[in-house]
């Protein structure tokens, strides 16, 4: 069975190569750069604070994070959620705050197969985005700080 | 530099030679067994299922005369297409030799339509092509999915299993990753099923629309913020036709009641 899932996790990390990114534009002009060092960004995206609270709406909102679609959070009254990825709470009991912000920018850097969306991922990266995505990150920098804040509570 | 070069890259190559169906687990299983128990039993409730809507007005548009014409589907295929055989409807989509290439059956009905009623053409997935399309589909309710695989087939299918397996849009992923990989997972509260086509046409409880395969396609690929294929593009038709080989042997539902 373990075998059977390396084996899946092996095959999707095929995937990207079928992806061609199709280079649409170039990158947005406020699109900050950063570097990932020991599998962590220890920078702020453009040297940004985060803000808790934001950062745990952007989370639950549909529209924005969704993080929900994929985790539990421990948010009380949250019915609806994904279990395709791990659980978040306790998470910067387990993970740095450096760590987590590279989780949430664009997490194939440290796993390639990931499925989870790169939520400050260069956007020349993407596939087919649709129109009004085109040129465009997933969150803000300033969204991605907001959670990596509220993140850094769940202790 | 922000992007180091990634191990795994070189272990791809070697792994893309094994045959995926090693990696892919068990038997095709409709939706049907994925949704919540009471959208079954609206499906199968013939006064609750809004899908049979579809299927009246279709019937209504089979049966009469085609607006610009004296001709009605019903004069060459019977009245209510007794006529019809649903072994050969339950191919679809299918290759047509002459022009080579994949026709689904929404094409087959449009191009019957033209051709032999002389009315007005009507654009892909315009209502009432839907309608007719989920009519006759409904005809071969109960009759098991059976697309040809072989011949000028294969070769199509692994260019729709390519797209299938190929990531799109900001959620950046491939149809593969939801579909194959995490059926029966929750997200955001809806259960993931193997993204079947034998249930379509189906009547989707999201949208409130009856909705034929290469829109339901078009729509996860929306749901993905990715650009979808335009109706009629050698992608989308691809794209069905794989999705319907998979549900091989699964039982036509139309129309199946969806979220
Ligand atoms: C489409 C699914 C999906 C979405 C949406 C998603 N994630 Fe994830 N996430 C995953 C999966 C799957 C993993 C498991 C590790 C992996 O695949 O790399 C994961 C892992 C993580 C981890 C590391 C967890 C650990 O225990 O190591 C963090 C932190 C995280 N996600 C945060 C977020 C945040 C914050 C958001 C929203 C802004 C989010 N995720 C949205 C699928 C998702
Ligand atoms: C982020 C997750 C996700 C991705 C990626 C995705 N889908 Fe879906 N898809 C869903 C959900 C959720 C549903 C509704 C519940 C269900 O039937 O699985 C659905 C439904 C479907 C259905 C209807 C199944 C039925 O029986 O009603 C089809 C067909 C389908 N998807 C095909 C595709 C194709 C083709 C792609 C790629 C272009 C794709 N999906 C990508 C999540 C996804």
């Amino acid at each position: 069975m373990q075998l059977h899932k390396n084996l899946i996790l092996v095959l999707m990390a095929c995937l990207p190569l079928t992806g061609v990114a199709s280079g649409q534009g170039g990158l947005p002009e406020d699109y900050c750069r950063w570097e990932v060092e020991d599998y962590a960004i220890a920078e702020p995206l453009c040297g940004l604070a985060g803000d808790v609270q934001r950062g745990q709406e952007i989370a639950s909102d549909g529209n924005r994070g969704n993080c929900l679609a994929c985790h539990q959070l421990p948010i009380p009254g949250i019915e609806a959620y994904g279990t395709i990825g791990p659980p978040l709470a306790g998470i910067a009991a387990r993970l740095s705050v450096p760590m987590i912000r590279l989780r949430v920018v664009d997490t194939r850097n440290i796993n390639p197969v990931s499925i989870m969306p790169g939520f400050y991922r260069d956007p020349r990266l993407i596939n087919r985005p649709g129109e009004e995505y085109r040129g465009r990150t997933f969150l803000t920098a300033q969204q991605v700080e907001d959670v990596i804040a509220y993140l850094t509570t769940l202790k | 530099m922000i992007y180091f070069n990634k191990a795994p890259w070189f272990f791809c190559a070697v792994l893309l030679a094994l045959p995926t169906t090693a990696a892919l687990a068990g038997e095709a299983r409709s939706g049907y067994e994925y949704i919540k128990p009471a959208s079954r039993a609206m499906q199968d409730d013939d006064f609750e299922n809004p899908g049979l809507l579809a299927v009246e007005r279709g019937q209504v548009l089979f049966n009469g005369k085609q607006s610009g014409s004296g001709k009605a589907c019903a004069d060459c295929h019977g009245e209510d297409g007794a006529s019809l055989n649903t072994r050969d409807l339950a191919r679809y989509p299918v290759y047509n030799e002459d022009a080579a290439e994949i026709v689904t059956l929404q094409k087959r009905i449009s191009r019957c339509r033209d051709t032999n009623t002389g009315s007005k053409p009507l654009p892909t997935d315009h209502p009432d092509l839907v309608d007719l399309e989920t009519f006759v589909r409904n005809r071969a309710i109960g009759e098991a999915v059976n697309v040809q695989t072989d011949g000028p087939m294969a070769k199509l299918l692994e260019a729709g299993e390519q797209l299938y397996k190929t990531r799109y849009g900001l959620i950046d992923m491939a149809c593969y990753h939801c579909h194959d990989v995490y059926p029966g997972q929750m997200i955001r509260g809806q259960k993931i099923s193997q993204g079947q086509g034998n249930g379509f046409p189906a009547y989707r409880l999201g949208t409130g629309e009856i909705t034929n395969l290469h829109q339901r396609i078009q729509q996860c690929l929306t749901l993905m913020r990715a650009e979808p294929f335009a109706a009629d593009s050698e992608e989308i038709r691809l794209m069905g036709l794989y999705v319907m080989s998979r549900s091989n042997g699964l039982r036509i539902e139309t129309p199946a009641v969806r979220y």
